[in-house]
């Protein structure tokens, strides 16, 4: 298992977590290459079909990264998004599935050094969890 | 609300027919919907009687429930209802339309709610198979009543999601009426009217049914342990990756439980649309890192969505397994899952339309463990 590399896709806050990424970038820091981001423009927007999608698809985490509660750039949308993933999480643990795949964080644009902890957090933590099960499956 | 009772000359339905033409000739409502049967005859419908003469096929109290009233309702009530209208309904059919109203999807201005105390529904088949074998389902229901019994005619059950519903008695404070069918003793059928309906209608307060109370406190501690069971038969046989693939592995997605579902209002659900048609090469890139693919994909991707999208407003109304044809449980799954999942914010689909929907609104400090790191 030690050679095991999770793929993870972040769905990020065009506002926040995404030029977090960015600064993380920009400032050089160094973090773990297994994150896949795709920008969205509020963490509000996130259905979770696209986070059940992933998963089903065998990415090994998904990380959705929004303003910290107060800050968004919309008002209110990562409190939509927050009561969303509690819908998820909760749904996917009754269902016996692993809820513990999806992670919600709060990154703003100056944390950088946060983004990069964060990923290289989830990184640790997938290894240790082990390859996604649906990754093998044939029915997704 | 002021208790009255309606006396049973010949049967209940007949009783109930004349009640509701009394409702239409007096101008109380100008339409009604009630369940009737279809034309040709095979099935009962909800059915909209504008002549108080037709009312003589209705069939208020048919334990039949091929569609859910409440998606009839908002077809007749969500631009606006330009008429007076009434509706017999049953309880999950009211709590369903509850949750479209917060929805916008049907409006409560002119509609007057006639609940009925719901003893259980038959699926299609077996109601037929009744009608066939000479039971008459309706009469074998109320005969069984009359004796204080809540049962399905002998050697038939009520469909699933009934014998495991938790709330079968409409709320007074939302239904206009509410017909005791649990309450009727053979000779009288109680009802709880508005008052100002009441005044309208010349009926008097009266006492209320202590029978009705006792048959339905019998008939809740029943339903409870039967819907635990079952629940329990859920998280035993179709939780966990294997459990659930199984428990799904005959659907053919065709979205009839979506269709029937009287929550998935939405016009163009994302499941009808392009969204996830792929590009050909796709398919053949995840057969390729697989091995195999099954096709159609994604069936677990839709029902995992649908939990998702409208778990936290499902009444329970059992119909997505009724109208499925290859037989999966899909009520119960929602039925579990939406437990729990209502659990988290307090929420009962249906019960209060003061309350918005889980998915409608938030509050600021709620969830705080999600979204913090852990450092």
């Amino acid at each position: 298992m030690n050679d095991f590399e999770p793929k993870i896709i972040a769905f990020v806050c065009n506002w926040c977590t995404y030029a977090g990424a960015d600064l993380a970038g920009t400032s050089r820091i160094q973090y773990p290459p297994n994150v896949r981001i795709v920008r969205l423009m509020c963490s509000g927007g996130i259905d979770p079909i696209y986070v059940l999608k992933a998963l089903l698809q065998g990415a090994d985490g998904v990380l959705i990264g929004g303003c910290h509660p107060g800050d968004c750039h919309y008002q209110s949308g990562n409190f939509k998004a927050r009561r969303r993933v509690a819908i998820l999480k909760k749904s996917l643990e009754r269902l016996g599935l692993d809820p513990d795949r999806v992670w919600l964080r709060w990154i703003s644009a100056s944390e950088g050094q946060l983004f990069a902890d964060t990923v290289t957090e989830f990184v640790k933590f997938l290894k240790e969890k082990g390859p996604n099960p649906f990754k093998t499956l044939q029915a997704l | 609300m002021l208790h009255a009772w309606l006396n049973v000359e010949r049967n209940p339905t007949q009783t109930m027919r004349d009640f509701l033409r009394s409702l239409l000739e007096k101008g109380i409502v100008e339409a009604i919907l009630v369940p009737a049967p279809s034309a040709g005859g095979a099935s009962i419908t909800p059915t909209l009687f504008l002549n108080p003469e037709e009312l003589s096929r209705a069939e208020p109290f048919a334990p039949l429930m091929p569609v859910s009233e409440a998606t009839m309702v908002s077809m007749l009530t969500r631009t606006g209802n330009p008429i007076k209208l009434g509706a017999v309904m049953r309880n999950c059919q009211i709590r369903a339309l509850v949750e479209l109203v917060k929805f916008k999807q049907a409006q409560l201005d002119n509609l007057i709610i006639i609940g009925i105390d719901c003893p259980g529904t038959y699926e299609l088949k077996d109601y037929s198979a009744m009608v066939q074998n000479g039971v008459d389902p309706t009469a074998s229901l109320l005969e069984n009543l009359a004796r204080g019994e809540v049962s399905p005619a002998p050697g038939y059950s009520f469909r699933e999601a009934c014998t495991m519903c938790i709330y079968p008695i409409p709320d007074p404070a939302i239904a206009a009426v509410t017909v005791g069918l649990m309450g009727f003793d053979g000779e009288r059928l109680p009802i709880l009217v508005k008052e100002e309906l009441a005044e309208k209608l010349g009926l008097a307060d009266g006492s209320p049914s202590n029978r009705r109370e006792e048959v339905i406190n019998g008939l809740l501690k029943a339903r409870k342990e039967e819907r635990e069971k079952q629940i329990g038969r859920f998280t035993k046989e179709g939780t966990g990756l294997e459990g659930l693939l199984r428990w799904f592995s005959k659907c053919i997605r065709c979205y009839n439980c979506m269709g029937i579902c009287p929550i998935c209002y939405c016009r163009e659900c994302v499941f009808r649309t392009p969204v996830f048609e792929h590009e050909s090469a796709r398919y053949f890139d995840w057969a390729q890192k697989k091995g195999v693919l099954q096709m159609p994909p994604e069936h677990l991707l839709f029902h995992l969505t649908r939990i998702n999208h409208m778990v936290t407003s499902c009444v329970g109304c059992g119909l997505c397994s009724s109208a499925c044809p290859s037989d999966i449980d899909v009520a119960l799954v929602f039925q579990s899952v939406g437990e729990e999942v209502q659990a988290l914010f307090g929420y009962v689909p249906g019960r209060s339309l003061e309350e918005p929907a889980p998915v409608q609104t938030f509050q600021e400090r709620e969830f705080l463990e999600l979204g913090e790191t852990l450092r």
